[in-house]
């Protein structure tokens, strides 16, 4: 094998004082070897970003590295200069991040950019540049370059955005790659196509690619190399073969356990049980006035739609960002005001209901939003806010708090918890307390948008498990939306499929993912990573000592 | 951008229309007009005679488009008090102030900006700390009497420059530093802010991973963007600046605008006071319409 461009020996990364370790990361080793793809694995806070930052030498300045060599094409660039390093980066190793949404200055046109790498490290004149810019965007695939090349960032979608970003990394033809998280924010089809992108430049660049990840799924589908870390230690490594068929460390066969399977671990028939919420030709439409020379238009958020839950179903609902979904449950609440429709719980009519009525009838209907930080008021404690609910419909604050209690308890948190404000709770913890508060008031369907999405896939996994719990104790509906098909395999009897503001599909969970009829299903079915990898059973696997 | 801008413009065009009707209003706000300008021992019958004479006893609509015609024209009649054509008047009070406001504006902006820049640099650093000390003075001294030892210092010790007067241009460097140095605050804090959170963002991190030099990082990328809100700021401070320098015109014996709006209103001066709340409201409504449009340009999401 050829020798690794990237050698990374014995690194420690040292947290400022007062954080829950000494260490953001310890000790760590990896090496990346040209043509090669080494994904690094691990839940938030296990150091696999720091370890990319600390590499192209960009980490915060409150982090340091207080020990370690990184070797990168023989030259150790922790002795290296920033100026030095400024040379480095961009030209011989160049890195793609996580939020592309963010990663772009507003102010400047994507083409110009772009050329700034050019211009950074070359002195390549103008129209050279351009013409080089120019060929990039048509590389990353991306329509029209020119017209791309003076486009600002904010007239881009994210999956444009980030092939910009990949553009203006793969410029110099860098002999190593680092990409932190890059497709996390993506929906799954643009996910693919970026994914099918590295395997191809692995192939003809000959590029060394150091892929930081929480997502086996994408592990599965583009390592040749796997390191998992947690807590800031390197826990295994090995070929991506080895590791996710046979993991050796606890923590990861942990982690490996908790990939949500492609299949239902349990339908249930629901055909015969009463229908608690009937949806009938829901559908938002946004007018957008005229302008100066610009005539008014109608823009459809919501085709009708409508559809059934019936009692202790869980009806997935899946679907790209700006399929619709959200629309659908927020004109569904009247978050805002549908254009048309009925949505009848117990036979009355959320839709065409008075204000004033609405607020009894929201109360049937609770919700579990995807960002378990924002969803809480960090200055209450957790017991004022679980009782508002019900103390607001009339219940006594005693008895509220009684209620409570039992809810902490049945979201596995301890009684205390209600004395305790949001912060000292992880994000995990968050999400199980949003969950109580929704079933304060006794809701007969609880709606979950995007309730996992933002968590590391043990605390999903958790979260899940106790979600379809409740859901059979106490006789709940659940509407899950997600864009994450394993998570809705997992948890749905039924599913909705959502394109463009319209169901494309409907049906039980196991005919639309084994025997898709509708194109777009088919589509994001053939998008998802990691296909060619069954999760193994963890339990036949030899004891760990082995 | 073309659209943006003439939306803006048509939007400028309507707030001067209606600023226009108030400031007319304002004779009819202190009373018959016709009654003021008779005096206190007139008859009935001169009250009429004036009435006919000035047109007050036209309908309020034709009085009104006829003293916008001649507004337009830059003709708002003649001054009661100072006896000479309120235009003349103000066109040669103005020249001072507008003076005065560009060179005020311009040391805000100059030691406003770099030194929030420097502070934003090194948060919580020695600069930091001297950068915020020196803006804690600047609000809290009241301008005259920041003026006032100004003048004790070079005018009076040193001799280097005169303590009043508009002759030659070191009777403006005093009055300069007194009303900058009053806006310089809030520009620097606003500069300081906007760039420390720029420098956090990620497309600063984009920045340095393609290796752009840490110079170009700071003014092609993050001034750029940091500096929107300070440029309407400015526009807003320096419309503040022609209205109210008035104090820091009094301290030199400037004779600018300020000074003349202040004049007009102790003498009950009806033309001269609208002719002067119109032109100070234009002049709000065009600096703001100006800092619309540099702010389009810097930042191309605004033009869409």
């Amino acid at each position: 094998m050829a020798a690794p461009i990237l050698s990374i020996t014995d690194l420690t990364v040292d947290l400022p004082r007062g954080g829950d370790r000494p260490h953001a990361v310890e000790g760590l080793s990896l090496e990346v070897a040209p043509g090669e793809i080494v994904c690094i694995v691990g839940e938030s806070g296990s150091g696999k970003s720091i370890t990319s930052f600390a590499t192209m030498s960009l980490l915060p300045r409150s982090l340091k590295v207080s020990s370690g060599r990184i070797l990168f094409e023989g030259r150790d660039i922790l002795t290296l200069s920033e100026s030095e390093h400024a040379k480095l980066r961009g030209h011989r190793m160049a890195m793609i991040f996580q939020e592309p949404m963010t990663a772009l200055n507003p102010c400047y046109t994507v083409g110009d950019q772009i050329e700034e790498v050019f211009l950074s490290h070359t002195d390549m004149p103008k129209a050279e540049r351009k013409a080089k810019t120019i060929a990039l965007l048509e590389e990353v695939r991306m329509p029209d370059p020119p017209r791309i090349h003076a486009s600002y960032p904010h007239q881009l979608s994210g999956g444009q955005r980030q092939r910009i970003v990949i553009a203006m990394a793969l410029a110099l033809n860098p002999s190593l790659l680092i990409a932190d998280e890059p497709t996390t924010a993506l929906d799954v089809t643009t996910q693919a196509q970026i994914l099918a992108m590295f395997r191809d430049l692995r192939k003809t660049r000959g590029a060394g690619i150091m892929l930081v990840t929480h997502d086996f799924d994408v592990v599965a589908e583009v390592a040749d190399k796997v390191v998992v870390m947690q807590k800031g230690r390197v826990v295994e490594q090995g070929t991506a073969e080895e590791v996710l068929n046979r993991p050796r460390h606890p923590y990861t066969r942990q982690l490996i356990d908790a990939v949500p399977r492609r299949q239902a671990e349990v339908t249930q028939d629901v055909s015969g049980r009463p229908v608690v919420l009937r949806v009938e030709g829901l559908e938002k439409i946004y007018r957008v006035p005229a302008s100066f020379g610009r005539a008014a238009r109608e823009v459809a958020a919501l085709k009708p739609a409508s559809f059934e839950l019936r009692e202790g179903e869980t009806l997935g609902i899946v679907g790209e960002s700006g399929s619709g979904k959200t629309t659908l449950v927020r004109a569904m609440l009247r978050l805002i005001d549908p254009s048309g429709g009925q949505v009848f719980v117990d036979g009355r009519d959320i839709a065409s209901a008075q204000r004033s009525s609405l607020r009894s009838l929201r109360r049937d209907i609770q919700i579990v939003f995807q960002d378990p930080y924002g969803s809480l008021n960090p200055r209450r404690t957790i017991g004022d806010q679980l009782v508002e609910g019900p103390v607001n419909f009339g219940m006594s604050r005693s008895e509220a708090m009684k209620r409570a209690r039992e809810l902490v308890r049945i979201v596995r948190l301890e009684e205390e918890a209600l004395s305790r404000y949001p912060n000292q709770f992880s994000g995990g913890q968050r999400q199980r307390l949003c969950i109580a508060r929704a079933l304060m008031v006794e809701p007969k369907i609880l709606v979950a948008d995007e309730a996992v999405s933002a968590l590391d896939v043990s605390v999903q996994k958790e979260v899940l498990r106790l979600l379809a719990e409740i859901r059979d104790r106490m006789g709940l509906s659940m509407l899950f939306i997600t864009h994450d098909l394993r998570v809705a395999a997992q948890v749905s009897d039924h599913v909705i499929v959502m394109s463009k503001g319209e169901i494309v599909e409907r049906g039980p969970i196991a005919q639309v993912f084994n025997d898709p009829q509708h194109a777009y299903t088919r589509q994001l079915l053939a998008a998802m990573p990691g296909q060619g990898w069954e999760v193994p059973d963890i339990s036949t696997l030899p004891p760990v000592s082995a | 951008m073309l659209r943006y801008l003439l939306g803006r413009l048509g939007m400028a065009a309507l707030v001067a229309l209606t600023v226009s009707v108030i400031s007319f209003g304002l004779i009819y706000m202190a009373g018959d007009p016709a009654v003021a300008l008779a005096g206190e021992n007139a008859t009935p019958e001169i009250i009429a005679q004036i009435r006919a004479q000035h047109g007050y006893d036209r309908p309020i609509a034709v009085q009104y488009l006829d003293w916008l015609a001649h507004a337009l024209r830059g003709d708002f009649g003649v001054s009661p008090y100072f006896k000479i054509e309120v235009a003349t008047l103000i066109a040669d009070r103005l020249r001072i102030t507008m003076t005065l406001g560009v060179l005020g504006i311009s040391f805000a902006l100059l030691v406003g900006v770099p030194m929030g820049v420097l502070a934003a640099m090194r948060p919580n650093s020695m600069i930091d700390r001297a950068a915020l000390f020196i803006a804690v003075v600047g609000q809290a001294i009241p301008s005259f009497w920041f003026g006032l030892i100004l003048i004790v210092l070079f005018a009076v010790n040193l001799g280097w420059l005169p303590a009043s007067g508009a002759d030659s241009w070191k009777g403006f460097v005093l009055p300069t530093i007194v009303l900058g140095y009053y806006a310089t605050p809030a520009i620097m804090r606003l500069t300081r802010t906007g760039m420390i959170e720029v420098l956090g963002s990620d497309y600063i991190r984009t920045a340095r991973a393609k290796g752009v030099p840490p110079r170009k990082i700071l003014f092609k990328h993050a001034l750029r963007n940091a500096v929107i809100p300070v440029v309407s700021l400015a526009a807003v401070q320096m419309g503040f600046m022609l209205g109210g320098s008035i104090v820091t015109e009094s301290v030199f014996a400037l004779h600018g605008a300020g000074y003349l709006a202040w004049q007009s209103i102790s003498r009950n001066d009806l033309p001269t006071m609208q002719a002067l709340i119109l032109i100070f409201s234009l002049f709000y409504i065009i600096f703001t319409f100006l800092a619309d449009a540099l702010n389009a340009w810097l930042d191309p999401r605004l033009r869409d």
